[in-house]
């Protein structure tokens, strides 16, 4: 197991040093020019070479790759062109709403997909597993901005539970936080837990046709004992799969969901930035959201190996 | 009384009949086996005992265990029933168990849904010892056992709350001779000393003949036939039970040898597999799969290969046919390199054909018989003029119609499929063919058929062909020279009948041994 996790952490780190290097190069060989764009048009030339050696721009490729890396490392992102704060900041407000978003959304999703997967399973063919195939089948068709715009619609307007968008902070006490976010972790999270429903169904029906849930029935245990103790975890490898696939979407997907309930998250900082030039900003922004999905697949990884002992011997 | 008395079930699965009036009877202690060949309805009466049949399921009649009707029990009256008094053992060893539950839970969790009276831990180490496992560690995981321990560890599972009844449905087909003998010896073991019942279901007369005291016959669904073992073995009365003696005893008839020079020669062929690193940066080791073999096989020469699973047949013939290479030692087909310059050698490959095992993987389903039969074609430097032809000579050959020629591989059963398999490897006229247990899926009866084709072709064509299987009796049947392989080496070879009659090699005399023999009766 050890060997096992030391190996996922290497390559957790190599992948880390690509992805910063094509994310540098990319976003590098986009063409505009931060320094005239903030500047305006009308810029004389000895001011834009100006604003450009503050920025660092006149420096080698390779001498602010370096700086970018290393400035990372020590928690340094650099100051945003266009705002002229440090990116840091810019992204960890920012963040207090994503990342409680994300998990909110992925708690939900699981808490529905589970139930749901593996009700429909335990009744195959049956009306209770057409009934949650069919609005599963919804669930993935239905774009989560329409669902969004309908929550608003009923909770919102006609009902007044919820506002219909802004972020109330976390200054107003985790209840208020949490209540804003309510809408947009249920309308992000529908889909999801539409798509999870479906993956862990059919990866519980692959398990019930196995020689082993035989064995499980021979022995004495009930349908639904032999379901729960010896089907799930086995079915519990694609699962993870797409749960690891989800949350990273969930972090970094949400920008139509964050204009639709206008809250300050990562995907509308991205979206203003790219906007502005703000290359500084795009680049950190993209790089710690390449960071989150590769800790999330390390992480995604382990859980395998815990599930299933033949990976923690093969390594 | 009996432990266990079936009286004319009827069973039908969505409104197919599967099981026609069948009534069975076992006593306490009693080996009782059922046999027949698939679908003769052998497995769903294992399954009615312990009612687990698949959904759709209409059952009539009664099976009375220990004096309970269980087609009249709940569900949960039976799931009480099912691992305490009543055992089953399974076919697959490597699937039948969870792969992410250790060995010791599994066992232990029939003991603690069915026995409070019992030490879940002491039981579990008490019933690994009793089936031969003694000081195997229950923190073990599946996929750490051996085939044969698996099974041992099912068995355990079966037997850890004492049952009255154990079934066990074919629970030695997967394994090899050797382990095949362990097994039964444990089983018979068990239901002598704990007088237990076991009922035997299994497809090989041979292994019934030697451990049951009495034998039902079963064929689409019906008992044709039941009786003590000496008295049904020495004189069956109906026809099939006679068809599926003469069957396994089957000797097909091959024609005399025509032998010539040598057309395969394979020369101190080493093949090694690279094992994975301990350590990062320590050297990966080598397995030697293939350790320093030699033979030649003459042209018109009929050679067996018989091994054990892992003794490096597989990888002998992947590189016979030059789908891998070596790493010294050569292989030659009629003085010519099978594998050359990192790939199989085109002009080599085209006098070789293969005959695969399952008759129902190796054909693409979506493809008609006139394109699977011809695909050797490809390997041929322009496709030959006379096609039509040539798929209907094939066809014929091995016993079909050119009519065939039309259809889908799901139009056939599996013995009208390995013959399709057989005209596929006939149709570019190999000098070599290579038959990679190619009757062990198959019922007594086809295999039968299929040999005597193997034998008819041997006439017309005058084959050279390498018989792989892990079954001697086969191999004896089909052969004039055999190589008993082990651990990567040939540990003997010879002609078949003397390496039969008078094994040489320790390893080949505990083969011969091991493998059941059905007692010569008179079945004309």
């Amino acid at each position: 197991m050890l060997r096992y996790t030391f190996k996922r952490l290497l390559s957790l780190l190599i992948s880390l040093a690509i992805a910063s290097l094509v994310i540098f190069m990319v976003i590098e060989v986009a063409p505009g020019d931060p320094a005239s764009f903030m500047l305006g048009i009308n810029a004389q030339e000895d001011t834009l070479a100006a604003l450009r050696a503050e920025l660092g721009l006149d420096q080698s490729k390779l001498q602010r790759y370096l700086g970018w890396v290393g400035g990372m490392v020590q928690g340094d992102f650099g100051t945003s062109y266009q705002y002229r704060t440090p990116v840091s900041q810019m992204i960890a407000d920012r963040l207090w709403v994503s990342l409680p978003l994300a998990l909110y959304a992925l708690a939900l999703s699981t808490l529905i997909a589970f139930p749901a997967g593996i009700y429909a399973a335990s009744r195959r063919g049956k009306a209770g597993d057409i009934g949650v195939m069919g609005a599963t089948q919804i669930g993935v068709a239905i774009p989560n901005f329409w669902f969004a715009m309908m929550l608003v619609l009923i909770f919102a307007i006609n009902l007044r539970w919820f506002s219909a968008g802004g972020f109330a902070g976390w200054d107003k006490g985790a209840f208020a936080a949490l209540k804003s976010l309510t809408l947009p972790a249920i309308a992000l999270a529908l889909p999801q837990a539409a798509i999870l429903a479906r993956v862990m169904r059919s990866a519980l029906l692959d398990v019930l046709g196995e020689d082993f849930m035989r064995t499980a029935r021979a022995k004495g245990l009930t349908k639904g004992q032999a379901l729960r103790r010896h089907g799930l975890r086995n079915a519990m490898i694609p699962v993870l799969t797409i749960l690891g696939l989800q949350f990273s979407f969930l972090l970094a997907g949400g920008i139509i969901i964050e204009q639709v309930f206008y809250l300050p998250g990562l995907g509308r900082l991205i979206f203003q930035s790219i906007s502005a030039r703000d290359l500084i900003v795009v680049e950190s922004v993209t790089m710690l959201l390449v960071f989150a999905v590769i800790v999330v697949n390390f992480a995604v990884d382990l859980a395998y190996a815990a599930v299933d002992p033949r990976l923690r011997a093969r390594t | 009384m009996s432990l266990l008395e079936i009286s004319n079930l009827s069973l039908s699965i969505h409104g197919t009949q599967i099981l026609h009036d069948v009534s069975l009877r076992l006593d306490p202690g009693e080996v009782v086996a059922v046999t027949g060949e698939s679908g003769s309805g052998k497995s769903m009466t294992a399954l009615a005992i312990m009612q687990l049949l698949p959904d759709g399921s209409e059952a009539q009649g009664t099976v009375i265990l220990d004096g309970q009707d269980v087609t009249q029990l709940s569900e949960a009256q039976m799931c009480d029933l099912r691992g305490n008094h009543l055992g089953m053992v399974f076919q697959e060893p490597m699937t039948a168990l969870n792969p992410v539950q250790t060995i010791g839970a599994q066992i232990g969790e029939s003991v603690r849904l069915h026995r409070s009276d019992l030490d879940p831990a002491a039981r579990t180490e008490e019933v690994l010892a009793r089936v031969g496992l003694a000081g195997m560690s229950p923190r073990r995981y599946p996929h750490e056992l051996s085939g044969g321990q698996r099974q041992r560890v099912v068995i355990a599972i079966a037997i850890a709350c004492g049952p009255k009844l154990l079934i066990a449905d074919e629970p030695t087909t997967a394994l090899d001779v050797t382990t095949q003998a362990q097994i039964l010896d444990l089983l018979v073991e068990l239901a002598h000393e704990d007088g237990m019942g076991l009922l035997m279901i299994t497809h090989d007369l041979a292994v019934v003949a030697q451990m049951a005291q009495r034998i039902t016959v079963m064929q689409n669904g019906a008992v044709v036939e039941a009786g003590d073992t000496p008295v049904l073995l020495s004189a069956p009365q109906h026809p099939y039970t006679k068809a599926l003696f003469a069957a396994s005893a089957h000797q097909a008839k091959l024609p005399e040898p025509v032998e010539n020079a040598p057309l395969l020669q394979v020369r101190s062929v080493v093949r090694d597999y690279a094992l994975p690193r301990t350590g990062l940066f320590s050297d990966p080791g080598t397995f030697r799969a293939v350790d320093l073999v030699s033979f030649d096989i003459p042209r018109g020469g009929r050679v067996g290969l018989v091994g054990e699973s892992g003794c490096g047949k597989s990888t002998l013939t992947r590189a016979i046919l030059g789908l891998e290479p070596v790493q010294s030692g050569s292989i030659l087909l009629d003085g010519m390199p099978v594998y050359s310059d990192g790939h199989p050698n085109l002009d080599v490959r085209r006098k070789m054909q293969v005959v695969f095992q399952d008759p129902y993987g190796s054909f693409n389903p979506r493809h008609r018989v006139s394109r699977l039969i011809t695909e050797p074609f490809h390997l041929l430097p322009s496709p030959p003029k006379d096609r039509d032809a040539r798929i209907a000579e094939a066809l014929r050959a091995v016993g079909l119609s050119p009519d065939d020629a039309e259809k889908y591989p799901h139009q056939f059963s599996g013995g009208q499929r390995q013959r399709l398999a057989i005209a596929r490897a006939l149709i570019i006229r190999p000098e070599l063919i290579v038959f990679d247990e190619a009757v062990s899926a198959l019922d007594v009866s086809v295999r039968a058929q299929i040999l005597d084709l193997i034998a008819k072709l041997c006439g017309e064509y005058n084959l050279t062909y390498l018989f792989i299987s892990h079954d001697l009796s086969v191999v004896r049947s089909i052969t004039d020279h055999v190589l008993v392989m082990q651990n990567g080496k040939i540990v003997e070879k010879g002609a078949t009948e003397d390496v039969f009659s008078a094994p040489k090699h320790p390893y080949t005399q505990t083969l011969i041994e091991a493998a059941p023999v059905l007692p010569i009766t008179d079945t004309a």
